[in-house]
């Protein structure tokens, strides 16, 4: 179970989450929603550990654990994965390196055995295969040349792979044509399960037509201002935020 | 994320011991007095039990260097060198050189396992007759100070009429060779260092290939400089003769020491027609600690001659050590259709300072150059590529293709790119491309939210930043290599 309790945040010293309190059982996905600038991403790379972000108030307890506590790669071998709205490039390192040595350093970190090249083609081709991606997308430098919805179903791949407890999906859905999408959320669908718990952050309802969420929030101004089921992200799309006093906040 | 003051510490550890061959070895050592000058010359001579003509050219460069000044034109700073200030001579006090494994001082056996290196011919044999298909033996000649110890396989080399051992025996049993080639790449005038390591070179290994013979196994030379204050003026000299191949590997270490030390060798290559060189080094002299106190200075001309048609040199450098290096591993192509290549990792962190690259000069028809230049810089090091392509009227149909790259990892390092090109032939091409990048925060974070660490990552990202590099090596280097990589970055982040 992951327990977000009053969490602020700083950039460049200026307060971007104020006080944010959301409870995530495991197997269930949330949605977040909110205006641009609402400190979405803010709240993921906090959660995921990125420097710079500083917490000033509050805590987050991750199955039991002081998550705040623990280093970027720390929470990833527990489990923490930030799909990024914006993934990174990284030129001379093949997609599949990186992927196998994320995997086997999460692994060892759980004290499990490495996997042997062979083992590891194998567990890739299924997935690569499950998401629709070519063999040549593999043997590229990370995301470098990708283009952006090839670079999200990129990260959802890695989620694949990596498999995680609790997956951030920050804006994975954008940059996706139809066909894409489908794909994608598929892949996240199968990943759907008992103890795995996701936090899915859209500006799309669209997209929780195929991902179905069990919570929508809305979070504007650094804050969870409302929190509703399924149809709370229908009425966003009809009315948008200004219900919200995002006007003033802003 | 505070914390502060034990990430620093932490850093600091790994720093202070990650130059893991710093130690010495005691062993009584047979040292010639402080200082130079012709006596010393003479000395170092006698001691080898040189012939006249040997003597007579080593005096020759002495009596040029002392005309000569040191050069500055390189982007590298370091207070003038005392050259009376040090020892010109040291060997490991033995009275006769050891016939056998058996009668080299354990000692300086105990030195090169400590190393990694596989020296004991024993040892060696029972591993290749194991299995067939194991990685092929390597040859080594080690070189302690200046004295070259042991050769391994020399026996099975010489039935293939190859020879390989130190070159002062090569001065005893094969004058010929050695008078026909020596100083016939790099002449006695050539520049500061080359000409200083004329008067007094010590040892160095040398190598024969006959005619139309493919060396069996890498041979391969481990250089260590052990004693306080003595210069390394080591001097190889390689010969492919006609239609022979040959893969020779250089490593290096020296114990870790407050004061600089200065290594100032020369490597000869020789490709007759239709031979082929292939020379790697891997470069890990001590670098000074974190604030640039000690280090090697790695001074070293290494030049290679494509003097037949379709000969072929190849250059492969991983250099992550000495405090500051001043460097050009160099191709004449001479022959018509001759090729030389220049494939080069340098790392420079903390304060060290390297000056690299290459010559290729193209004299021959259709001769063809490539190099490919990985410069990576962390800390507060700087680094230069320094190539020169020149292409001479002759050289009809001659082409080069440079790439050179560099990548910073932080905001207080340099990076900086010289290319000299001069062409004096129409249908030449000559191609250069460079890059810079950075190491970003974003791809650090990227990299530890899946889970790999931030040294790993620095090491993932140089890595594939280098791989064209390190493909170039023998297999047995390439992971040494890879792991060296890893290790010269520790504490470059965070
Ligand atoms: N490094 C930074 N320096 C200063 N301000 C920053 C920095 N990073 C983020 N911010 C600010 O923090 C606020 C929240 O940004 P964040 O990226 O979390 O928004 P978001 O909700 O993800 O928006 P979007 O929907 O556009 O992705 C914004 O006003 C942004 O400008
Ligand atoms: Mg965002």
């Amino acid at each position: 179970m992951i327990e977000i309790k009053n969490l602020h945040a700083k950039v460049d010293g200026k307060d971007i989450l104020k006080g944010v309190d959301l409870t995530i059982r495991p197997g269930e996905v949330h949605a977040i929603m909110g205006p641009n600038g609402a400190g979405k991403s803010t709240l993921s790379y906090v959660l995921a550990g990125r420097d710079g972000y500083e917490v000033t108030d509050g805590s987050v307890t991750y199955y039991g654990k002081d998550l705040l506590a623990m280093e970027p790669e720390e929470r990833a071998a527990e489990g923490v994965f930030l799909a990024f709205q914006y993934p990174v490039e990284i030129p001379g390192v093949a997609n599949t390196t990186f992927l196998k040595t994320a995997i086997n350093a999460t692994r060892k970190h759980r004290g499990e055995k490495e996997l042997d090249a062979m083992q590891f083609l194998k567990l890739l081709r299924e997935k690569t295969k499950a998401l629709g991606m070519s063999d040549e997308m593999l043997k590229r430098a990370v995301n470098v040349g990708f283009s952006g919805g090839e670079k999200k179903r990129n990260e959802t791949l890695q989620m694949a792979v990596l498999e995680p407890k609790f997956a951030i999906l920050d804006e994975t859905d954008s940059g996706l044509d139809i066909d894409a999408l489908k794909i994608v959320a598929e892949g996240v669908n199968a990943l759907r399960s008992p103890e795995r718990s996701m936090l899915v952050i859209t500006h799309y309802q669209r997209l929780l037509d195929y991902i179905v969420p069990d919570y929508v929030h809305v979070l504007a101004a650094g804050r969870v201002v409302k929190s509703g089921g399924k149809d709370l992200a229908l009425e966003l799309e009809k009315n948008g935020y200004r219900d919200f006093g995002v006007d003033e906040a802003a | 994320m505070a914390a502060q003051p034990e990430t620093i510490d932490q850093v600091r550890a790994v720093t202070e011991q990650k130059y893991k061959y710093g130690f010495t070895t005691d062993i009584e050592s047979d040292v010639a007095p402080k200082g130079l000058n012709e006596d010393i010359v003479r000395f170092i001579s006698a001691k080898k039990n040189e012939p006249e003509w040997l003597l007579e050219w080593r005096l020759r460069a002495y009596r040029v260097w002392l005309t000569m000044e040191e050069p500055e034109w390189a982007a590298v700073q370091f207070p003038p060198i005392d050259y009376q200030d040090a020892h010109y001579y040291a060997a490991p006090k033995q009275k006769v050189r050891p016939k056998s494994l058996d009668e080299v001082d354990p000692e300086l056996l105990a030195t090169y396992a400590k190393l990694g290196i596989p020296l004991r011919e024993q040892e060696i044999l029972a591993g290749v007759e194991g299995s067939e298909n194991k990685s092929p033996a390597i040859a080594v000649d080690a070189v302690f100070d200046s004295v070259s110890v042991a050769t391994t396989f020399k026996a099975k080399l010489e039935e293939m009429g190859i020879i390989f051992c130190a070159i002062s025996e090569a001065v005893q049993k094969h004058p010929d060779l050695v008078k026909k080639y020596l100083g016939s790449v790099v002449p006695y005038t050539d520049n500061y260092y080359a000409t200083l390591n004329c008067a007094v070179f010590t040892d160095g290994s040398f190598v024969y290939i006959p005619k139309g013979v493919r060396c069996p196994m890498e041979l391969s030379t481990y250089f260590r400089i052990n004693q306080a204050n003595t210069g390394q003026f080591e001097r190889t000299l390689i010969i492919a003769d006609e239609g022979s191949y040959v893969s020779y590997l250089e490593g290096c270490t020296a114990p870790q020491r407050d004061e600089n030390q200065l290594h100032a060798a020369v490597v000869e290559l020789v490709a007759l027609d239709n031979a082929t060189i292939k020379y790697s080094t891997v470069q890990n002299w001590y670098p000074g600690n974190a604030e640039g106190v000690g280090g090697i200075y790695n001074f070293v001309t290494k030049r290679g001659a494509c003097r037949g048609k379709n000969s072929k040199i190849s250059w492969t450098q991983v250099e992550t050590g000495s405090a500051i290096t001043w460097k050009y591993p160099s191709c004449i192509l001479q022959g018509d259709n001759s090729v030389g290549e220049f494939y080069s990792v340098a790392i420079t962190n903390n304060r060290q300072q390297a000056d690299t690259g290459t010559k290729m000069i193209h004299i021959g028809k259709n001769t063809r150059s490539t190099i490919v230049s990985k410069g990576i810089s962390a800390g507060k090091a700087q680094q230069t590529y320094r190539g020169l392509v020149k292409i001479l009227p002759k050289a009809e149909g001659a082409r080069n293709h440079t790439q050179c790259d560099s990548l910073l990892i932080g905001d207080q390092c340099g990076a900086h790119t010289v290319p000299y090109i001069e062409s004096r032939n129409r249908s030449a091409r000559i191609e250069h491309e460079a890059t810079t990048a950075k190491i970003s925060d974003d791809q650090l974070f990227y990299c530890r939210q899946r889970g790999i660490s931030e040294e790993d990552a620095v090491s993932l990202i140089v890595n594939g930043f280098c791989k064209e590099v390190l493909k170039e090596l023998p297999m047995e280097f390439a992971v040494e290599a890879q792991k060296l990589v890893g290790i010269s970055l520790e504490g470059s982040v965070g």
